[in-house]
C-alpha cells in the first residue's frame, strides 16, 4: 500500500484537479519528488530555484510537521498520509 | 498573457474588511475569503467565446495577525489558522478561495515580498489604509509562472450570485 500526499486547492490546477495522489515512497522527499514529476507544474509552487521547500510549504506525515521530524528525509510507511499546509504571508515592506 | 478573473463581493463584506484595517491599524490586519467560483457568465462576457472566471466570496474569517515581530509591515497565518479556516468554510458549504490584509500608509499594489510568498488560484485582497483611514481596495491573483500578479477585478454585488 502506498502512501497518499493531500494536494490543497491552490495546486489542485495544476494536479489535474486532483485533491491527492498516491505513491510508493521511502521518505517525504521521495513521495514529493513523484509528485513533482508526475506534475511538473506543481513544482515551482512547492520548491525555490535550489530545490529548497518553500518557507510557507508545510508538509504533514500524519498529523506531525515534518521540520520537526526527518524534514524531507523523514520515513514513510504504507498507509501514511502526507498534507501539504499552506501558511500565509505577505506584507507592504519589500 | 494572464487570464483576466473577476472577484464578487457584498458592500457589507467590503466594508468589513476596510474596518478591520482600521481597526488594526498601524498594524497589518489579515483573514480568510470563503466563498467558492462561479458558473454565473458575466454581464460583460455576454455573446464572447471566452468567459471571465468569477468567485463569490460569502463569508469573511478574520485572524490575528501572528507576526508580533513587524506587524506594522507583515502579516502571517500559520498552517494552524488555515486549517481552522478551512474547517470553518466547509461547515458552511463553502472553500477558502482567498486571503486579505492591510498595508498601512502604503498603497494597495502588492509588494516583492507579497509576490514571494504568495499561492496561485487564491484571491488577495489588499485594502491601503492611511492614517487610519481606509482608502482603496484591489484584489489580485499570482500568475502560473509565479512572476508577477494580475489584477482582479472586484465587482460590489447587492446579492450573492447564482
Amino acid at each position: 500500500m502506498p502512501v497518499k500526499v493531500m494536494i490543497p486547492s491552490p495546486l489542485r490546477p495544476y494536479a489535474g484537479k486532483r485533491d491527492s495522489a498516491e505513491f510508493v515512497a521511502r521518505t517525504v522527499g521521495e513521495a514529493l519528488g513523484h509528485l513533482t514529476t508526475e506534475f511538473a507544474d506543481l513544482r515551482k509552487h512547492l520548491f525555490t530555484e535550489d530545490g529548497k521547500l518553500r518557507s510557507f510549504v508545510n508538509v504533514y506525515v500524519n498529523d506531525e510537521d515534518i521540520r520537526y521530524l526527518a524534514k524531507e528525509n523523514t520515513p514513510t510507511k504504507d498507509g501514511d498520509t502526507i498534507s501539504i499546509i499552506p501558511s500565509i504571508a505577505g506584507g507592504v515592506r519589500t | 498573457m494572464a487570464e483576466a478573473t473577476a472577484l464578487w463581493i457584498s458592500g457589507h463584506l467590503a466594508e468589513k474588511i476596510r474596518a478591520h484595517g482600521a481597526e488594526t491599524y498601524p498594524h497589518e490586519c489579515c483573514g480568510a475569503l470563503l466563498g467558492r467560483d462561479s458558473n454565473a457568465v458575466l454581464e460583460s462576457d455576454r455573446g464572447r467565446d471566452t468567459l471571465t472566471p468569477a468567485r463569490e466570496i460569502l463569508q469573511l474569517f478574520p485572524l490575528v495577525n501572528r507576526r508580533d515581530d513587524s506587524p506594522r509591515n507583515r502579516f502571517s497565518v500559520t498552517a494552524e489558522d488555515v486549517l481552522t479556516a478551512e474547517k470553518a468554510a466547509r461547515a458552511q458549504g463553502l472553500e477558502v478561495v482567498g486571503w486579505y490584509h492591510s498595508h498601512p500608509d502604503h498603497p494597495a499594489r502588492p509588494s516583492e515580498y507579497d509576490r514571494d510568498h504568495a499561492w496561485p488560484w487564491y484571491s488577495y485582497i489588499i485594502v491601503s489604509v492611511r492614517n487610519g483611514a481606509p482608502q482603496d481596495m484591489t484584489s489580485w491573483r499570482l500568475n502560473d509562472d509565479r512572476a508577477e500578479f494580475s489584477a482582479e477585478g472586484i465587482e460590489i454585488r447587492h446579492q450573492a450570485a447564482v
